[in-house]
């Protein structure tokens, strides 16, 4: 099973679910977290895991070999993301832009483009509490694209049979969410009964009819703002799972590095019987 | 000399854009002849690299100066290897005829 926990809005609690379901989860089954917030990983305060392993997230970058290049300009008519520009006879490779896709390599007829590691970030893996499998994505400070080391992070655990990949996304609903998306069996989504919220949820809604994913939805901060949430999510026909009330001692201990679960251990059982709806509507669907 | 400015509209009474890589237009204006074109920026419905976009299509026009009201690291470093010189509005540039007579009165930044 392989489970993306995911917002739109940022702050509405997807690392206080995710973290407190893998935790949960972890008496009756392997579970692997990973955090694929990978600009702003947070996972890791809550779960404490001890690294034992760290790799460099590489794209392969263009490097042209000027003694070969004719300057046609193919490559650069061909990047689709302008990581090539040609001035005079020289070729210029913006390494930032580039999005690591082969593509000028590929259609340069004369050959001349060797692909060369440019590392982004790291991937981490160790064990966290309750024998979780923590990995996570980090992406060096400066470097703009967060898809790649998302896509790295997720290859490196196929989904198997009686184990729950867990994946925090990270905020928004750009192309980090969709990759942090791509080919899971459910989306749970954490939202707040605020209009921001409910905006940025109809987005996410958006995307997973689209992805053809199915989810439910965790309300986060119960009680406060107004009903249109719950009107709407009913207009959707999308489930809402749990409501979790707003609650001063929660969030003083959460900001404190402690889980839901630690503060509240009755909600051990009631993400417990989420995850069992999960798998039913899961298992609605492909029959 | 070839000037190239960016602009929010099409002709020398457009209003000037500060953003280079992202604005709508660009005009092309020839010192020597007064003659003048506009162009659709390339860069601006792109969802990425703009800056550059914008700049290759500066460097493929051959132009001397580009005039903007600043440039992102990647146009610049474009320019810098084109040898197109970049200089910028002054506060009170408004339209692209200003852009070139402030040009010809050397009054541009650097």
């Amino acid at each position: 099973m392989q489970i993306t926990v995911a917002s739109g809005k940022g702050g509405t609690g997807k690392t206080t679910i995710a973290t407190s379901l893998a935790l949960s989860l972890a008496s009756q089954a392997k579970v692997r977290y990973f955090d694929c917030d990978v600009e702003a990983p947070n996972g890791h305060l809550f779960l404490k895991p001890e690294f034992t392993e760290s790799t460099p997230a590489v794209i392969r970058i263009p490097q042209i070999q000027a003694e070969k290049c004719t300057a046609c300009g193919r490559c650069v008519e061909i990047c689709e993301f302008h990581a090539l520009a040609q001035v005079g006879k020289n070729i210029l490779v913006f390494p930032q832009l580039c999005h690591g896709c082969g593509s000028c390599t590929w259609n340069c007829p004369e050959n001349a483009i060797v692909e060369v590691p440019n590392p982004i970030g790291t991937i981490e893996r160790g064990m966290a509490l309750e024998n979780i499998e923590f990995f996570r994505g980090l992406l060096t400070i400066s470097e703009p694209m967060p898809t790649p080391i998302i896509r790295q992070l997720k290859k490196r655990m196929q989904p198997q049979p009686n184990t729950i990949n867990i994946y925090d996304a990270p905020p928004g609903a750009s192309c980090s969410v969709v990759e942090t998306l791509r080919g899971v069996d459910f989306a749970l989504l954490v939202t707040e009964p605020t209009p921001f919220g409910l905006h940025d949820l109809k987005q996410m809604l958006g995307i997973l009819s689209d992805m053809d994913i199915p989810c439910g939805v965790v309300i986060n901060r119960d009680g406060i703002g107004d009903d249109s949430l719950r009107e709407t999510l009913r207009d959707y026909n999308i489930p809402v799972l749990l409501g979790v009330p707003f609650d001063r001692k929660l969030a003083e201990n959460l900001a404190a590095g402690r889980t839901l679960v630690d503060v509240y251990p009755g909600y051990r059982d009631i993400l417990r019987e989420l995850y069992q709806q999960i798998t039913e509507i899961v298992g609605g669907k492909t029959k | 000399m070839k000037l190239i400015i960016s602009a929010q509209n099409s002709s020398l009474e457009s209003q000037v854009d500060r953003r280079f890589g992202r604005c709508t237009w660009l005009i092309l204006f020839d010192t020597d002849t007064n003659l003048w074109e506009a162009f659709q920026n390339p860069g601006v419905s792109q969802s990425g690299g703009a800056g550059v976009a914008a700049a290759q299509f500066v460097v493929d026009k051959k132009a001397d100066v580009v005039i903007s009201g600043d440039f992102g690291p990647n146009a610049s470093r474009a320019f810098q290897a084109a040898n197109v010189e970049m200089l910028r509005f002054t506060d009170s540039t408004t339209t692209v005829q200003e852009a070139v007579d402030h040009f010809k009165q050397d009054k541009l930044l650097k």
